[in-house]
């Protein structure tokens, strides 16, 4: 009778090796999540404060919405000193290496944990004492958000998946699409599964890079359920807002 | 009081295993819950059935031999208490009280509630120890050691290795036991030479056995020592260091 060893101590031989072992390592790959994950909620911040500027209505000088000049400054950031549109491509770039290495890893962790759980399952409901729903819940609410980041980019970035979109008219294309009720809804829905996964997130990646202190411990699920009510209260705003026809 | 206990039985360790019920008769609330299955053995016995078997050593919770998975709770309702402190009196007549054995891939069963926990040795091999001067037995106190390093050092070395950490965790993740059998040598002076070789060796061998952390902290409330899940950030935050620390150190 012998314990079996799992397989993916082999990934270590494998292409990931010249990584070191780090980057093959479950607290490696614990690493780059809790990375990534700083960096994503760190572009929620931004690209919320930048999408609240729909409540700005028009900039009286020059006549245009609020919401379409900050897109402008956005396209325009470094001003005459690089090609247009390359800081935001930068920026694009680095968001999406961010969003595949969190779910690579992702991916990577989930099987290895899948192997060491084996088939064994407890006949008798486990009592999860400190788990919560937020956290046993983190591949489901990630999934739901990668889903709709895929359609909000397809909605409003490329305009796919809007019949009036207008390139560059960012008030009037957001209105278009929350104005339809359905879309408006999953919007919502799909907050609210990002602001459970980003609660947990917001917790977990203190642990992960080893930031802890009986001190201040506590402060950081205050920490977690701050950030993720304020991300949930003024993502949702904006739809809520548009479908109720406060802004048209 | 009178229980119905519904018990895993596997024969061996490729037997396929399955549940039986027994009822157990008159059980004191004063017995422990070993001793309770002590008696319900003795009538096994008698009646020429199987006795169940389940591990245990001490009996006072040090060993960390015992530990089950009572109605979906490692090691019991109770907190911060191993199966052999567990007492009865914890449970009322006429409860139904599920047994199964711990379950993870790096545990198999090896018979009824008994699992092979090789893998914890595996690890504790890969670091777990430090090195000492050979010769005459050092004075007492000679070497000093801050208050809180010696308390953080203590409350991980309270760590028994019974696995129930494994058993709680969605990921069958043993990061609590790496953890704490990394810290209480790394905080104290003694443990510093191996302290950045000893946090690569462990993890990279806990690894080869068990899922990886999610931060559910389902570990920390089923340890029967309480030890907190501090000491995994301590791990995650020794284990990015050493990556730094090996590397100048091969170099010099
Ligand atoms: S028998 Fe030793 S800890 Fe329970």
């Amino acid at each position: 009778m012998t314990t079996t060893k799992r397989a993916h101590v082999h990934d270590r031989y494998g292409w990931r090796a010249w990584l070191g072992g780090f980057f093959s390592s479950s607290i490696g790959l614990k690493w780059l999540m809790a990375l990534t994950g700083i960096g994503l909620l760190l572009y929620l911040v931004a690209h919320l404060i930048g999408n609240l500027k729909i409540f700005f209505g028009v900039d009286p000088v020059t006549g245009a919405y609020e919401i379409d000049l900050y897109s402008e400054a956005l396209r325009t950031l470094g001003g005459h000193l690089v090609p247009k549109g390359s800081v935001l491509l930068l920026f694009r770039i680095g968001l999406s290496l961010m969003f595949i290495i969190h779910i690579g890893s992702a991916v990577a962790l989930t099987r290895r944990n899948l192997a060491a759980r084996g088939k064994g399952r407890y006949d008798a409901t486990r009592h999860y004492a400190a788990a919560n729903y937020a956290s046993r819940t983190m591949r489901m609410s990630g999934t739901i958000v990668l889903l709709f980041v895929l359609f909000h980019v397809a909605d409003l970035t490329l305009g796919y998946a809007n019949p009036d979109f207008v390139y560059g008219a960012v008030h009037d294309n957001m209105v278009a699409s929350l104005s339809r009720p359905i879309v408006a809804l999953f919007y919502m829905a799909a907050n609210v599964a990002l602001a459970f996964h980003i609660y947990h997130g917001a917790w977990s990646l203190f642990q992960s890079i080893g930031t802890v202190n009986p001190k201040y411990n506590s402060l950081r699920r205050y920490f977690a359920v701050s950030f993720a009510a304020f991300i949930l209260l003024g993502n949702l705003s904006i739809p809520l807002a548009i479908w109720t026809g406060w802004v048209s | 009081m009178n229980l119905s206990l519904k018990i895993w039985r596997q024969a061996s360790p490729d037997a396929p295993g399955g549940f039986k019920t027994y009822e157990a008769r008159n059980v004191s609330p004063e017995a422990s819950f070993l001793e309770m299955l002590d008696e319900l053995n003795e009538r096994l016995n008698s009646e020429g059935e199987e006795p169940i078997a389940f591990d245990h050593d001490c009996r006072e919770g040090i060993c960390g031999m015992c530990g089950v998975m009572i109605n979906g709770n490692p090691h019991g309702p109770q907190d911060g208490t191993a199966t052999c402190q567990l007492h009865m009196r914890k449970f009322s007549d006429g409860d139904s009280i599920t047994i199964e054995p711990w379950r993870a891939t790096a545990l198999p069963v090896i018979r009824d509630l008994v699992v092979d926990r090789t893998a914890f040795d595996r690890i504790i091999e890969a670091g777990g120890y430090i090195s000492v001067n050979t010769g005459a037995a050092p004075d007492a106190n000679i070497i000093a050691i801050p208050k809180e390093a010696a308390e953080a050092s203590m409350d991980a070395a309270s760590c028994i290795g019974c696995a129930a950490c494994v058993a709680a965790c969605p990921n069958s993740a043993a990061n609590l036991f790496a953890a704490a059998k990394i810290s209480h040598l790394s905080l104290l002076p003694q443990g510093q030479p191996e302290r950045w070789s000893r946090v690569v060796a462990m993890v990279e061998t806990m690894e080869e056995y068990f899922g990886s952390c999610t931060n559910h902290g389902e570990c920390e409330t089923a340890c029967p020592k309480n030890i907190s899940i501090d000491f995994i950030a301590m791990m995650n935050r020794d284990f990015i260091k050493a990556q730094f620390k090996n590397f100048v150190r091969i170099g010099q």
